[in-house]
């Protein structure tokens, strides 16, 4: 069975919308509260390796997209959550699952200000110790 | 009593494209854990690519590392063709497949001259240098330059491989492949190189996969991934090359690896030559549709990972960049703890980030003396180690 197919039948009952850009490229919408199981069936039982996260401030919340790679057939997927409180905006941490999310999830917290519930070490990583708190440059409320 | 100490490894270096900064927990020789630091280099590129159009962000991103100055832009093109879904002419496919090659070429015997300097070679590092020397002219050959060669374009390539450059190339490959075989003699047949790096800075298949590693360290690793056959880019699928696996994890694996992909770039540059089309270099992109596109490259390091969404406006709204070291370098904290100190250095090495940082390397004794030692003397205690199995093992 294709991997697009039983992604679909695993995640069928968390998926809210799916997109398929091309034969390669599948992103799919599911509930922040759905993402710990989401992830741990692509990387553990699917075996899809963690390429990285990328979050973005859009005018409907804060959006995380967790990009997979399959590498026997080269399809990416890309898990989407949009967490919709701005003010205090919260996910769980996939850390525990695979510690390559360790250092993206340190990187969206001081950049996003998004907090990782279960992160083991959720401390800054790439802006300097004097950057003030609570300013986060990738937020669009901060351009002019 | 157990004496632990902590030794800072970096931030700064030369020899560096990527400053880090190893804190290195050691008891007596060992090393029991390891703390890295990065951001040092942060320059906020992801947020100055929203505010520069298109075509400017390809000459941005070039800039994000000189060694992989043609991947970044090569994977942010093919995030935005992807994205646009722009078809490429053909006889740009296989410039970018040459430029990408080349580019690997360099930055493998750049890091062997650097492995070869941390473990006390010195000779090594003289000569791997000396045969990057002209695959660096011929970049300055076809692009103008030897660095930040500025090749790429959304549909293209800004400049053609003039027909006059080519036998000057491939007598440039030809000059190659003796001086890669003579490393690869050097590398497997030298019993101290083989006592050093043989068994050292280990990174099992289950690690490897946990920590998500891409490129040469993945492979070392026995994981079979290259985004060159797995997702074919450029001209990947039109030629015939191999994939090289070791099973071992260690130094020694990562080396070999490297060795052997030089001959895999060496043969993928030929054939290139040979098959490439004449014709048109540029498909003349107008106008970027709103949407979302993903774009990859594999790296001298491995997979390098731009994400691009546009709104449909000139500029991208967001763009997120993943280079190779940044999943690499994070699986250190595996590969040199349980090693010992004078491991270290060509074991963070290892993955090939660059890592050099030693020049500001201080060691400080937790509850007694304060002393300071300049990077030279971890590079040293590399080296007298080296020259010590020299003579045990009666050689010179």
């Amino acid at each position: 069975m294709p991997i697009i197919d039983e992604i679909n039948e695993r995640l069928a009952d968390k998926i809210i919308n799916r997109y398929e850009h091309s034969p390669k490229r599948i992103y799919i919408s599911i509930k922040p509260r759905d993402l710990k199981e989401a992830t741990g069936i692509l990387f553990k039982e699917l075996k899809l390796r963690f390429v990285i996260a990328s979050g973005q401030d859009t005018p409907a919340g804060l959006e995380i997209l967790y990009h997979f790679s399959f590498d026997q057939t080269g399809e990416i997927v890309s898990l989407r959550v949009l967490i919709e409180d701005k003010k205090k905006p919260e996910i769980e941490s996939l850390a525990p699952i695979f510690p390559a999310a360790e250092w993206i999830e340190r990187e969206i917290w001081e950049m996003l200000g998004i907090n990782f519930v279960g992160h083991p070490n959720l401390k800054r990583l790439l802006l300097a110790e004097e950057w003030p708190e609570g300013k986060f440059p990738l937020r669009h409320e901060n351009e002019p | 009593m157990s004496h632990k100490v902590i030794v800072p490894i970096g931030p700064y270096h030369p020899l560096q494209e990527e400053p880090e900064f190893f804190k290195l927990y050691v008891e007596g020789e060992r090393v029991v854990d390891i703390d890295i630091v990065i951001g040092y280099m942060h320059r906020g590129i992801e947020e100055l690519s929203e505010h520069k159009h298109f075509d400017q962000v390809t000459f941005l991103v070039e800039r994000i590392c000189g060694i992989c100055s043609n991947s970044h832009p090569f994977a942010y093109v093919n995030a935005v063709e992807d994205l646009a879904k722009i078809e490429v002419p053909e006889r740009a496919l296989y410039i970018r497949t040459i430029l990408a090659e080349l580019e690997r070429l360099h930055s493998h015997l750049l890091w062997l001259g650097l492995a070869g300097h941390f473990i006390g070679y010195n000779t090594v590092w003289m000569w791997s240098w000396r045969y990057r020397e002209p695959v660096l002219d011929m970049f300055e050959m076809i692009a103008g330059n030897r660095n930040h060669y500025a090749m790429m374009k959304i549909g293209g390539v800004r400049r053609d491989i003039k027909d006059e450059d080519v036998p000057i190339l491939k007598k440039v490959l030809d000059d190659l492949v003796p001086a890669v075989r003579m490393f690869q003699g050097a590398v497997m047949d030298d019993p101290v190189i083989k006592a050093r790096l043989k068994g050292i800075g280990i990174l099992t298949k289950k690690q490897a996969l946990d920590w998500c590693v891409v490129g040469p360290t993945a492979r070392a690793s026995g994981i079979n991934i290259d985004v060159r056959r797995d997702e074919p880019y450029g001209a990947y699928d039109r030629v015939d090359w191999n994939v090289i696996i070791e099973k071992d994890g260690d130094i020694f694996a990562k080396t070999i690896v490297r060795i052997l992909e030089m001959y895999e770039s060496i043969r993928i540059i030929r054939q290139c030559l040979d098959k490439m089309p004449k014709g048109q270099i540029d498909a003349d992109v107008k106008d970027i549709p709103p949407g979302e596109g993903i774009g990859r490259v594999e790296a001298p390091r491995g997979e390098c990972f731009h994400y691009v969404r546009s709104d449909g406006t000139n500029r991208p709204i967001r763009h997120k960049i993943r280079a190779p070291s940044y999943m690499n370098v994070a699986s250190n904290k595996i590969a040199a703890v349980g090693g010992t100190i004078s491991d270290a250095a060509i074991t963070l090495a290892a993955v090939d980030p660059c890592y050099c940082c030693t020049e500001r390397l201080t060691v400080i004794h937790k509850d007694t003396d304060k002393r300071i030692m300049n990077g030279w003397d971890l590079i040293k205690l590399s080296q007298e180690k080296t020259e010590k199995l020299k003579k045990d093992l009666g050689g010179g």
